[in-house]
Protein backbone atom coordinates (compact mmCIF):
# COMPACT_ATOMS: atom_id res chain seq x y z
CA UNK A 1 0.00 0.00 0.00
CA UNK A 2 2.84 2.15 0.77
CA UNK A 3 4.46 1.61 -1.87
CA UNK A 4 1.52 2.44 -4.30
CA UNK A 5 1.01 5.46 -2.82
CA UNK A 6 4.82 6.70 -3.12
CA UNK A 7 4.33 5.96 -7.01
CA UNK A 8 1.12 7.58 -7.07
CA UNK A 9 3.08 10.48 -5.16
CA UNK A 10 5.68 10.74 -7.95
CA UNK A 11 3.47 11.07 -11.20
CA UNK A 12 3.20 14.87 -11.61
CA UNK A 13 -0.04 15.47 -12.07
CA UNK A 14 0.30 19.47 -13.17
CA UNK A 15 2.27 18.16 -16.02
CA UNK A 16 -0.19 15.97 -17.13
CA UNK A 17 -2.82 18.39 -17.22
CA UNK A 18 -0.91 20.66 -19.26
CA UNK A 19 -0.15 18.72 -21.42
CA UNK A 20 -3.52 17.25 -21.44
CA UNK A 21 -4.31 21.26 -22.71
CA UNK A 22 -1.15 21.32 -25.05
CA UNK A 23 -2.19 17.74 -26.65
CA UNK A 24 -6.46 19.00 -27.22
CA UNK A 25 -5.17 22.42 -28.67
CA UNK A 26 -1.92 20.72 -30.93
CA UNK A 27 -5.05 17.87 -32.05
CA UNK A 28 -7.69 20.43 -33.34
CA UNK A 29 -5.32 22.10 -35.40
CA UNK A 30 -4.40 18.75 -36.89
CA UNK A 31 -8.27 17.59 -36.87
CA UNK A 32 -8.58 20.93 -39.01
CA UNK A 33 -6.11 19.57 -41.33
CA UNK A 34 -6.92 16.00 -41.08
CA UNK A 35 -10.20 16.78 -41.51
CA UNK A 36 -9.68 18.41 -45.29
CA UNK A 37 -7.44 15.27 -46.08
CA UNK A 38 -9.69 12.69 -45.52
CA UNK A 39 -12.96 14.54 -47.00
CA UNK A 40 -10.45 14.63 -50.34
CA UNK A 41 -9.86 11.27 -49.92
CA UNK A 42 -12.95 10.01 -48.72
CA UNK A 43 -15.00 11.62 -51.74
CA UNK A 44 -12.19 11.72 -54.54
CA UNK A 45 -10.42 9.00 -54.11
CA UNK A 46 -7.24 11.05 -54.34
CA UNK A 47 -4.10 11.09 -51.93
CA UNK A 48 -3.83 14.79 -52.19
CA UNK A 49 0.22 15.45 -51.04
CA UNK A 50 -0.28 18.88 -51.80
CA UNK A 51 -2.59 19.30 -48.57
CA UNK A 52 0.47 20.56 -46.54
CA UNK A 53 1.11 23.18 -49.63
CA UNK A 54 -2.15 24.52 -49.62
CA UNK A 55 -2.18 24.76 -45.50
CA UNK A 56 1.48 26.76 -46.03
CA UNK A 57 -0.51 29.12 -48.85
CA UNK A 58 -3.40 29.97 -46.80
CA UNK A 59 -0.58 31.15 -43.93
CA UNK A 60 1.33 33.05 -46.56
CA UNK A 61 -2.33 34.45 -47.93
CA UNK A 62 -2.62 35.50 -44.27
CA UNK A 63 0.47 37.28 -43.79
CA UNK A 64 -0.48 39.22 -46.79
CA UNK A 65 -3.81 39.98 -45.99
CA UNK A 66 -2.66 40.86 -42.48
CA UNK A 67 -0.27 43.12 -43.49
CA UNK A 68 -3.37 44.94 -45.58
CA UNK A 69 -5.77 45.29 -43.05
CA UNK A 70 -4.12 44.48 -40.12
CA UNK A 71 -7.27 42.26 -39.39
CA UNK A 72 -6.27 39.02 -38.28
CA UNK A 73 -9.89 37.90 -38.62
CA UNK A 74 -9.78 39.21 -42.25
CA UNK A 75 -6.48 37.47 -43.11
CA UNK A 76 -8.11 33.74 -41.47
CA UNK A 77 -11.23 34.39 -43.79
CA UNK A 78 -9.74 36.25 -47.05
CA UNK A 79 -6.81 32.90 -46.80
CA UNK A 80 -9.39 30.34 -46.73
CA UNK A 81 -11.29 32.50 -49.55
CA UNK A 82 -8.43 32.59 -51.85
CA UNK A 83 -6.91 28.84 -51.42
CA UNK A 84 -10.26 27.29 -51.69
CA UNK A 85 -10.68 29.19 -54.91
CA UNK A 86 -7.36 28.12 -56.13
CA UNK A 87 -7.99 24.67 -54.67
CA UNK A 88 -11.23 24.24 -57.46
CA UNK A 89 -8.78 25.96 -59.97
CA UNK A 90 -6.53 23.08 -59.41
CA UNK A 91 -8.53 20.54 -59.05
CA UNK A 92 -10.18 21.60 -62.47
CA UNK A 93 -6.76 21.70 -64.16
CA UNK A 94 -5.08 18.86 -62.90
CA UNK A 95 -7.10 16.19 -61.32
CA UNK A 96 -10.47 15.93 -63.22
CA UNK A 97 -8.76 15.44 -66.17
CA UNK A 98 -7.44 12.33 -64.55
CA UNK A 99 -11.27 11.28 -63.33
CA UNK A 100 -11.09 7.44 -63.61
CA UNK A 101 -7.18 7.16 -64.30
CA UNK A 102 -5.16 4.84 -62.06
CA UNK A 103 -4.83 6.07 -58.64
CA UNK A 104 -1.53 6.56 -59.09
CA UNK A 105 -1.44 9.28 -61.57
CA UNK A 106 -3.42 11.36 -58.75
CA UNK A 107 -0.86 10.78 -56.61
CA UNK A 108 2.19 11.61 -59.03
CA UNK A 109 -0.08 14.53 -60.11
CA UNK A 110 -0.23 16.38 -56.31
CA UNK A 111 3.02 15.34 -55.57
CA UNK A 112 3.93 18.00 -58.95
CA UNK A 113 1.40 20.18 -57.27
CA UNK A 114 2.96 20.17 -54.19
CA UNK A 115 7.06 20.69 -55.15
CA UNK A 116 5.42 23.58 -57.73
CA UNK A 117 3.71 25.26 -54.77
CA UNK A 118 6.30 24.81 -52.25
CA UNK A 119 9.43 26.37 -55.01
CA UNK A 120 6.63 29.13 -55.68
CA UNK A 121 6.70 29.99 -52.05
CA UNK A 122 10.62 30.22 -51.94
CA UNK A 123 10.89 32.17 -55.02
CA UNK A 124 7.93 34.64 -54.24
CA UNK A 125 8.38 34.95 -50.20
CA UNK A 126 11.97 33.82 -49.57
CA UNK A 127 13.78 31.41 -46.82
CA UNK A 128 13.12 33.96 -43.85
CA UNK A 129 10.49 32.42 -42.06
CA UNK A 130 7.01 35.56 -41.67
CA UNK A 131 5.38 35.75 -38.61
CA UNK A 132 1.65 35.85 -37.86
CA UNK A 133 1.20 38.24 -35.07
CA UNK A 134 -1.68 36.56 -32.14
CA UNK A 135 -5.11 38.23 -32.51
CA UNK A 136 -5.33 37.80 -28.32
CA UNK A 137 -2.17 38.26 -26.59
CA UNK A 138 -3.26 37.66 -22.75
CA UNK A 139 -2.34 34.50 -20.97
CA UNK A 140 -3.88 32.48 -17.64
CA UNK A 141 -1.83 31.23 -14.92
CA UNK A 142 -1.99 26.95 -15.20
CA UNK A 143 -0.27 26.09 -12.65
CA UNK A 144 3.33 27.76 -12.37
CA UNK A 145 2.83 28.35 -16.65
CA UNK A 146 1.16 31.48 -18.17
CA UNK A 147 -0.93 29.55 -20.80
CA UNK A 148 -1.62 31.84 -23.57
CA UNK A 149 -5.56 32.49 -23.79
CA UNK A 150 -4.79 32.07 -27.75
CA UNK A 151 -3.90 28.40 -27.64
CA UNK A 152 -7.47 27.83 -26.49
CA UNK A 153 -9.08 29.87 -29.05
CA UNK A 154 -7.37 27.92 -31.63
CA UNK A 155 -9.04 24.30 -30.45
CA UNK A 156 -12.19 26.43 -30.01
CA UNK A 157 -12.40 28.07 -33.51
CA UNK A 158 -10.92 24.52 -34.63
CA UNK A 159 -13.56 22.67 -33.48
CA UNK A 160 -16.50 25.60 -34.83
CA UNK A 161 -15.21 25.08 -38.42
CA UNK A 162 -15.34 21.10 -37.91
CA UNK A 163 -18.39 21.35 -36.53
CA UNK A 164 -19.74 23.78 -39.89
CA UNK A 165 -18.19 21.34 -41.72
CA UNK A 166 -20.61 18.51 -40.05
CA UNK A 167 -23.46 20.66 -40.01
CA UNK A 168 -23.34 21.23 -43.82
CA UNK A 169 -22.57 17.56 -44.38
CA UNK A 170 -25.52 16.44 -42.64
CA UNK A 171 -27.98 18.99 -43.20
CA UNK A 172 -27.14 21.20 -46.35
CA UNK A 173 -27.89 19.98 -49.89
CA UNK A 174 -24.96 20.13 -50.93
CA UNK A 175 -23.99 18.49 -47.89
CA UNK A 176 -26.28 15.23 -48.94
CA UNK A 177 -24.70 15.15 -52.43
CA UNK A 178 -21.55 15.13 -51.23
CA UNK A 179 -22.54 11.88 -49.12
CA UNK A 180 -24.09 10.48 -51.67
CA UNK A 181 -21.12 11.01 -54.42
CA UNK A 182 -18.96 9.43 -51.40
CA UNK A 183 -21.50 5.97 -51.50
CA UNK A 184 -21.75 5.58 -55.30
CA UNK A 185 -20.43 8.11 -57.69
CA UNK A 186 -22.18 5.96 -60.30
CA UNK A 187 -25.85 6.15 -58.89
CA UNK A 188 -25.20 9.98 -57.60
CA UNK A 189 -25.14 10.92 -61.26
CA UNK A 190 -27.95 9.01 -62.42
CA UNK A 191 -29.53 10.75 -59.82
CA UNK A 192 -28.68 14.32 -61.59
CA UNK A 193 -26.30 15.46 -58.73
CA UNK A 194 -23.09 17.12 -60.76
CA UNK A 195 -20.44 15.16 -59.45
CA UNK A 196 -17.64 16.72 -61.27
CA UNK A 197 -18.67 20.07 -59.50
CA UNK A 198 -19.14 18.28 -56.35
CA UNK A 199 -15.70 16.84 -56.72
CA UNK A 200 -14.30 20.36 -57.15
CA UNK A 201 -16.41 21.95 -54.20
CA UNK A 202 -15.17 19.13 -51.67
CA UNK A 203 -11.81 19.90 -53.30
CA UNK A 204 -11.93 23.57 -52.59
CA UNK A 205 -13.77 23.01 -49.39
CA UNK A 206 -10.49 20.75 -48.08
CA UNK A 207 -7.90 22.97 -49.25
CA UNK A 208 -9.82 26.01 -47.35
CA UNK A 209 -9.61 24.07 -44.44
CA UNK A 210 -6.00 23.57 -44.59
CA UNK A 211 -5.91 26.95 -45.61
CA UNK A 212 -7.38 28.03 -42.47
CA UNK A 213 -5.63 26.27 -40.19
CA UNK A 214 -2.18 27.75 -41.66
CA UNK A 215 -3.61 31.03 -40.77
CA UNK A 216 -4.37 29.55 -36.99
CA UNK A 217 -1.46 28.13 -36.47
CA UNK A 218 0.96 30.74 -38.28
CA UNK A 219 1.01 32.43 -34.87
CA UNK A 220 2.76 29.50 -33.00
CA UNK A 221 5.40 29.10 -35.40
CA UNK A 222 7.19 30.67 -38.17
CA UNK A 223 5.39 31.47 -41.73
CA UNK A 224 7.95 29.48 -44.16
CA UNK A 225 7.73 27.85 -47.45
CA UNK A 226 8.22 24.20 -45.87
CA UNK A 227 5.63 24.36 -42.69
CA UNK A 228 3.45 22.10 -44.35
CA UNK A 229 5.74 19.19 -44.89
CA UNK A 230 5.63 17.62 -40.94
CA UNK A 231 2.06 18.63 -41.14
CA UNK A 232 0.88 16.53 -43.79
CA UNK A 233 2.65 14.02 -42.94
CA UNK A 234 1.04 14.10 -39.39
CA UNK A 235 -2.25 14.39 -41.18
CA UNK A 236 -1.35 11.65 -43.05
CA UNK A 237 -1.17 9.17 -39.95
CA UNK A 238 -4.12 10.80 -38.58
CA UNK A 239 -6.34 10.04 -41.60
CA UNK A 240 -4.88 6.32 -41.69
CA UNK A 241 -4.91 5.88 -38.15
CA UNK A 242 -8.32 7.25 -37.60
CA UNK A 243 -9.55 5.16 -40.81
CA UNK A 244 -9.31 6.50 -44.70
CA UNK A 245 -11.96 8.64 -45.66
CA UNK A 246 -13.58 8.63 -41.98
CA UNK A 247 -14.00 11.97 -40.71
CA UNK A 248 -15.09 11.65 -37.03
CA UNK A 249 -12.42 8.34 -37.12
CA UNK A 250 -9.68 11.86 -37.97
CA UNK A 251 -10.82 13.90 -35.68
CA UNK A 252 -10.60 10.98 -33.03
CA UNK A 253 -7.29 10.14 -34.21
CA UNK A 254 -5.53 13.49 -33.93
CA UNK A 255 -6.41 14.18 -30.39
CA UNK A 256 -5.44 11.21 -29.60
CA UNK A 257 -2.37 11.23 -31.35
CA UNK A 258 -1.17 14.40 -29.76
CA UNK A 259 -2.31 13.70 -26.67
CA UNK A 260 0.04 10.79 -26.96
CA UNK A 261 2.53 13.04 -28.36
CA UNK A 262 2.21 15.59 -25.44
CA UNK A 263 2.44 12.85 -22.59
CA UNK A 264 5.56 11.35 -24.19
CA UNK A 265 7.06 14.16 -23.97
CA UNK A 266 6.79 14.48 -20.40
CA UNK A 267 9.51 11.89 -20.39
CA UNK A 268 11.60 12.49 -23.45
CA UNK A 269 12.23 15.47 -25.49
CA UNK A 270 9.38 16.44 -28.17
CA UNK A 271 11.49 15.34 -30.98
CA UNK A 272 11.52 11.98 -30.01
CA UNK A 273 7.62 12.30 -28.93
CA UNK A 274 7.06 12.14 -32.56
CA UNK A 275 8.20 8.02 -32.75
CA UNK A 276 5.00 7.89 -30.53
CA UNK A 277 2.89 8.46 -33.83
CA UNK A 278 4.77 6.29 -35.97
CA UNK A 279 4.38 3.18 -33.44
CA UNK A 280 0.47 3.90 -33.78
CA UNK A 281 0.58 3.94 -37.17
CA UNK A 282 2.83 0.57 -37.40
CA UNK A 283 0.43 -1.15 -34.88
CA UNK A 284 -2.87 0.46 -36.70
CA UNK A 285 -1.47 -1.12 -39.73
CA UNK A 286 -0.51 -4.52 -38.30
CA UNK A 287 -3.56 -5.54 -36.17
CA UNK A 288 -6.23 -2.87 -37.68
CA UNK A 289 -5.40 -1.61 -40.95
CA UNK A 290 -9.01 -0.83 -41.41
CA UNK A 291 -8.32 2.63 -38.87
CA UNK A 292 -8.66 2.41 -35.16
CA UNK A 293 -11.49 4.33 -35.20
CA UNK A 294 -13.77 2.66 -37.48
CA UNK A 295 -16.28 0.00 -36.33
CA UNK A 296 -15.73 -3.71 -36.73
CA UNK A 297 -17.15 -5.05 -39.69
CA UNK A 298 -20.33 -7.34 -38.57
CA UNK B 1 -38.89 -9.57 -86.76
CA UNK B 2 -42.58 -9.24 -86.66
CA UNK B 3 -44.04 -6.02 -87.97
CA UNK B 4 -45.60 -4.30 -85.14
CA UNK B 5 -46.52 -0.69 -84.20
CA UNK B 6 -44.19 1.73 -83.09
CA UNK B 7 -45.22 4.92 -82.03
CA UNK B 8 -44.84 7.65 -84.31
CA UNK B 9 -43.20 10.31 -82.16
CA UNK B 10 -40.50 7.85 -80.07
CA UNK B 11 -40.11 9.55 -76.67
CA UNK B 12 -36.68 7.16 -76.49
CA UNK B 13 -35.22 5.79 -79.74
CA UNK B 14 -32.20 3.71 -79.66
CA UNK B 15 -30.76 3.37 -83.22
CA UNK B 16 -28.32 1.03 -83.91
CA UNK B 17 -25.92 1.42 -80.54
CA UNK B 18 -22.93 -0.21 -80.46
CA UNK B 19 -21.33 -0.15 -77.04
CA UNK B 20 -17.61 -2.08 -75.80
CA UNK B 21 -16.85 -2.62 -71.83
CA UNK B 22 -12.77 -2.38 -72.77
CA UNK B 23 -12.23 -5.01 -75.40
CA UNK B 24 -15.38 -6.89 -75.40
CA UNK B 25 -18.53 -5.48 -77.81
CA UNK B 26 -21.35 -6.19 -75.91
CA UNK B 27 -23.92 -4.21 -77.71
CA UNK B 28 -23.61 -5.08 -81.48
CA UNK B 29 -26.01 -2.33 -82.91
CA UNK B 30 -29.26 -2.23 -80.37
CA UNK B 31 -32.17 -0.91 -82.30
CA UNK B 32 -35.49 0.18 -80.02
CA UNK B 33 -38.16 2.66 -79.52
CA UNK B 34 -40.28 3.58 -76.56
CA UNK B 35 -43.25 6.08 -76.85
CA UNK B 36 -44.64 8.46 -74.30
CA UNK B 37 -46.41 7.19 -71.66
CA UNK B 38 -45.60 3.66 -72.95
CA UNK B 39 -44.21 0.66 -70.45
CA UNK B 40 -42.20 -1.59 -73.03
CA UNK B 41 -40.46 -4.55 -71.24
CA UNK B 42 -36.89 -5.88 -72.49
CA UNK B 43 -36.49 -9.71 -72.13
CA UNK B 44 -33.60 -11.71 -72.70
CA UNK B 45 -31.28 -14.56 -71.00
CA UNK B 46 -28.47 -13.61 -68.57
CA UNK B 47 -25.54 -11.20 -70.33
CA UNK B 48 -27.18 -10.60 -73.65
CA UNK B 49 -26.63 -6.88 -73.20
CA UNK B 50 -30.10 -5.29 -71.65
CA UNK B 51 -28.77 -3.61 -68.64
CA UNK B 52 -25.50 -2.21 -70.94
CA UNK B 53 -28.59 -1.41 -73.23
CA UNK B 54 -29.97 0.62 -69.92
CA UNK B 55 -26.66 2.24 -68.78
CA UNK B 56 -26.78 3.48 -72.30
CA UNK B 57 -29.38 5.30 -72.84
CA UNK B 58 -28.76 6.13 -69.19
CA UNK B 59 -25.43 7.88 -70.14
CA UNK B 60 -23.62 5.19 -67.95
CA UNK B 61 -21.66 3.74 -70.51
CA UNK B 62 -20.71 5.45 -73.73
CA UNK B 63 -21.77 3.89 -77.42
CA UNK B 64 -18.90 3.57 -79.87
CA UNK B 65 -21.73 4.39 -82.75
CA UNK B 66 -25.23 4.88 -83.42
CA UNK B 67 -27.61 7.16 -81.69
CA UNK B 68 -29.53 7.89 -78.51
CA UNK B 69 -32.51 10.66 -79.04
CA UNK B 70 -34.56 12.11 -76.03
CA UNK B 71 -37.98 13.23 -77.47
CA UNK B 72 -36.03 13.98 -80.72
CA UNK B 73 -33.33 15.63 -79.29
CA UNK B 74 -29.73 13.53 -79.43
CA UNK B 75 -28.49 12.65 -76.27
CA UNK B 76 -25.72 10.45 -77.02
CA UNK B 77 -22.54 10.98 -74.69
CA UNK B 78 -24.68 13.32 -72.39
CA UNK B 79 -23.41 12.68 -68.69
CA UNK B 80 -25.48 10.81 -66.88
CA UNK B 81 -26.37 14.14 -64.08
CA UNK B 82 -27.72 15.87 -67.06
CA UNK B 83 -29.86 13.15 -68.56
CA UNK B 84 -31.37 12.66 -65.29
CA UNK B 85 -32.18 16.45 -65.12
CA UNK B 86 -33.69 16.03 -68.44
CA UNK B 87 -36.16 13.57 -67.50
CA UNK B 88 -34.98 10.10 -67.62
CA UNK B 89 -35.41 7.93 -64.14
CA UNK B 90 -32.76 5.06 -63.40
CA UNK B 91 -33.20 2.15 -61.01
CA UNK B 92 -30.82 -0.08 -61.53
CA UNK B 93 -30.31 -3.70 -61.05
CA UNK B 94 -28.87 -4.08 -57.77
CA UNK B 95 -31.07 -1.17 -56.37
CA UNK B 96 -28.01 0.67 -55.50
CA UNK B 97 -29.53 2.63 -52.71
CA UNK B 98 -27.22 5.11 -50.45
CA UNK B 99 -27.11 2.69 -47.39
CA UNK B 100 -25.44 5.41 -45.22
CA UNK B 101 -28.10 8.09 -46.27
CA UNK B 102 -31.79 7.73 -44.45
CA UNK B 103 -34.54 7.23 -46.61
CA UNK B 104 -35.19 10.83 -46.29
CA UNK B 105 -32.07 11.93 -47.83
CA UNK B 106 -32.09 9.30 -50.10
CA UNK B 107 -35.04 10.83 -51.65
CA UNK B 108 -33.86 14.28 -51.97
CA UNK B 109 -31.16 13.35 -53.65
CA UNK B 110 -33.29 13.62 -56.75
CA UNK B 111 -35.74 16.57 -54.88
CA UNK B 112 -33.37 19.18 -54.21
CA UNK B 113 -33.12 20.11 -57.52
CA UNK B 114 -32.88 24.09 -59.13
CA UNK B 115 -36.15 25.27 -60.00
CA UNK B 116 -38.69 22.60 -57.76
CA UNK B 117 -40.44 24.72 -55.26
CA UNK B 118 -41.07 23.47 -51.88
CA UNK B 119 -44.80 23.32 -52.26
CA UNK B 120 -43.73 20.98 -55.60
CA UNK B 121 -41.17 18.99 -53.55
CA UNK B 122 -44.20 18.11 -50.42
CA UNK B 123 -46.71 17.36 -53.39
CA UNK B 124 -43.76 14.51 -54.86
CA UNK B 125 -42.79 13.16 -51.40
CA UNK B 126 -46.75 13.52 -50.83
CA UNK B 127 -47.04 10.76 -53.76
CA UNK B 128 -44.43 8.87 -53.20
CA UNK B 129 -45.71 8.04 -49.62
CA UNK B 130 -48.88 7.64 -50.62
CA UNK B 131 -47.59 4.99 -53.39
CA UNK B 132 -45.16 3.36 -50.43
CA UNK B 133 -46.14 4.07 -47.11
CA UNK B 134 -43.83 2.28 -45.23
CA UNK B 135 -41.13 4.68 -46.62
CA UNK B 136 -42.82 7.34 -44.87
CA UNK B 137 -42.41 5.18 -41.61
CA UNK B 138 -39.09 4.94 -41.96
CA UNK B 139 -37.83 8.27 -43.36
CA UNK B 140 -35.33 9.07 -41.13
CA UNK B 141 -34.06 5.34 -40.91
CA UNK B 142 -30.65 4.27 -42.87
CA UNK B 143 -31.50 3.19 -46.23
CA UNK B 144 -29.05 0.38 -45.70
CA UNK B 145 -30.92 -0.97 -42.49
CA UNK B 146 -34.25 -1.82 -45.11
CA UNK B 147 -35.43 -4.65 -46.33
CA UNK B 148 -35.02 -6.17 -49.91
CA UNK B 149 -38.34 -5.33 -50.74
CA UNK B 150 -38.47 -1.53 -48.59
CA UNK B 151 -35.30 -1.19 -50.42
CA UNK B 152 -36.47 -1.81 -54.11
CA UNK B 153 -39.17 0.56 -53.47
CA UNK B 154 -36.90 3.55 -52.10
CA UNK B 155 -35.23 2.85 -55.33
CA UNK B 156 -38.37 2.97 -57.45
CA UNK B 157 -39.13 6.52 -54.76
CA UNK B 158 -36.01 8.14 -55.48
CA UNK B 159 -36.11 8.04 -59.38
CA UNK B 160 -39.43 9.50 -59.37
CA UNK B 161 -38.35 12.57 -57.75
CA UNK B 162 -36.69 13.32 -60.28
CA UNK B 163 -40.20 13.62 -62.15
CA UNK B 164 -39.01 11.36 -65.00
CA UNK B 165 -40.18 11.52 -68.26
CA UNK B 166 -39.13 7.96 -68.48
CA UNK B 167 -37.80 5.03 -66.09
CA UNK B 168 -35.46 2.74 -66.90
CA UNK B 169 -36.22 -0.34 -64.73
CA UNK B 170 -33.53 -2.87 -64.54
CA UNK B 171 -35.02 -6.25 -62.63
CA UNK B 172 -37.13 -4.19 -60.00
CA UNK B 173 -38.40 -7.89 -58.65
CA UNK B 174 -35.61 -9.67 -58.24
CA UNK B 175 -35.02 -11.81 -55.10
CA UNK B 176 -38.23 -10.15 -53.68
CA UNK B 177 -40.57 -12.78 -52.27
CA UNK B 178 -44.00 -13.09 -54.35
CA UNK B 179 -46.20 -10.49 -51.94
CA UNK B 180 -43.59 -7.54 -53.14
CA UNK B 181 -43.10 -8.44 -56.44
CA UNK B 182 -47.01 -7.78 -57.15
CA UNK B 183 -46.73 -4.29 -55.41
CA UNK B 184 -43.76 -3.67 -58.01
CA UNK B 185 -46.21 -4.79 -60.87
CA UNK B 186 -49.10 -2.15 -59.22
CA UNK B 187 -46.47 -0.08 -59.02
CA UNK B 188 -45.80 0.02 -62.52
CA UNK B 189 -49.08 -0.11 -63.17
CA UNK B 190 -49.66 3.31 -61.24
CA UNK B 191 -46.42 4.72 -63.14
CA UNK B 192 -48.11 3.73 -66.09
CA UNK B 193 -50.97 5.98 -65.38
CA UNK B 194 -49.32 8.96 -64.59
CA UNK B 195 -47.91 8.53 -68.07
CA UNK B 196 -44.89 7.75 -67.61
CA UNK B 197 -43.12 5.95 -70.00
CA UNK B 198 -40.90 2.61 -68.47
CA UNK B 199 -38.52 0.19 -69.97
CA UNK B 200 -38.29 -2.59 -67.93
CA UNK B 201 -35.80 -5.29 -68.10
CA UNK B 202 -36.98 -8.57 -66.57
CA UNK B 203 -36.74 -12.04 -65.78
CA UNK B 204 -39.89 -12.42 -64.54
CA UNK B 205 -41.88 -12.96 -67.98
CA UNK B 206 -45.07 -13.16 -66.77
CA UNK B 207 -45.11 -9.76 -64.78
CA UNK B 208 -43.32 -8.05 -67.60
CA UNK B 209 -45.88 -9.48 -70.39
CA UNK B 210 -48.99 -8.48 -68.07
CA UNK B 211 -47.06 -5.06 -67.26
CA UNK B 212 -46.07 -4.04 -70.96
CA UNK B 213 -47.39 -3.16 -73.85
CA UNK B 214 -44.34 -3.73 -76.30
CA UNK B 215 -41.43 -6.71 -76.00
CA UNK B 216 -38.18 -6.52 -77.43
CA UNK B 217 -36.49 -9.57 -77.11
CA UNK B 218 -32.46 -9.67 -76.64
CA UNK B 219 -30.11 -12.15 -77.60
CA UNK B 220 -26.27 -11.76 -78.23
CA UNK B 221 -25.96 -8.13 -77.93
CA UNK B 222 -28.96 -7.51 -81.01
CA UNK B 223 -32.99 -7.07 -80.64
CA UNK B 224 -34.04 -10.11 -81.71
CA UNK B 225 -37.90 -10.05 -81.87
CA UNK B 226 -40.27 -7.03 -81.14
CA UNK B 227 -43.99 -7.71 -80.49
CA UNK B 228 -47.06 -6.46 -78.80
CA UNK B 229 -47.16 -8.12 -75.30
CA UNK B 230 -50.69 -9.84 -76.46
CA UNK B 231 -48.61 -11.46 -79.65
CA UNK B 232 -46.69 -13.34 -77.00
CA UNK B 233 -49.78 -14.11 -75.25
CA UNK B 234 -51.32 -15.93 -77.87
CA UNK B 235 -47.91 -17.36 -79.07
CA UNK B 236 -45.42 -18.13 -77.10
CA UNK B 237 -42.76 -19.72 -79.24
CA UNK B 238 -40.24 -16.62 -79.25
CA UNK B 239 -40.08 -16.65 -75.39
CA UNK B 240 -39.41 -20.68 -75.71
CA UNK B 241 -36.81 -19.99 -78.63
CA UNK B 242 -35.17 -16.90 -77.15
CA UNK B 243 -35.49 -17.14 -72.99
CA UNK B 244 -36.05 -21.03 -72.83
CA UNK B 245 -38.75 -21.04 -70.59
Amino acid sequence: MAAVLEILSTIPYDQILIQTVNGIVTGMILALVASGLTLIFGIMDVVNFAHGELFMLGAYVGVIVLAATGSFWLALVGATLVVALLGAALQIVTLRPLLGRDPLTTILATFGISLVLQNYALWQFGPVARKIGEPFTGQFTLFYLDYPWYRIVIALLSAAIIGALWLFLKFGTWGIWIRATTQDRVMAQAMGIPVPRVLTGVFAIGAGMAAASGVLFGPLVGVNHVMGVDWVLKAFIVVVVGGMGNLAGSIAAAIFISLLEAYASLWVSPAQAVIVSFVVLILTLLFRPTGLFVPTPK
Amino acid sequence: MSAVPTPAEALVSVDNIHTYYGKSHILHGVTLHIGAGEVVGLLGRNGVGKSTTLKTIMGLARPSQGEVRLAGRAITGLPAHKLARLGVGYVPEDRRIFRFLTVMENLRTGLDRHGVTSVRKQELLDKVFTYFPVLAERRQQPGGTLSGGEQQMLAIARAMMLEPRIILLDEPTEGLMPRMVSQIGQIIGALHRDGVAILLVEQNVPLTLEASERIYIMEKGLVRHHCTASDINVNDAAIRQYLGV
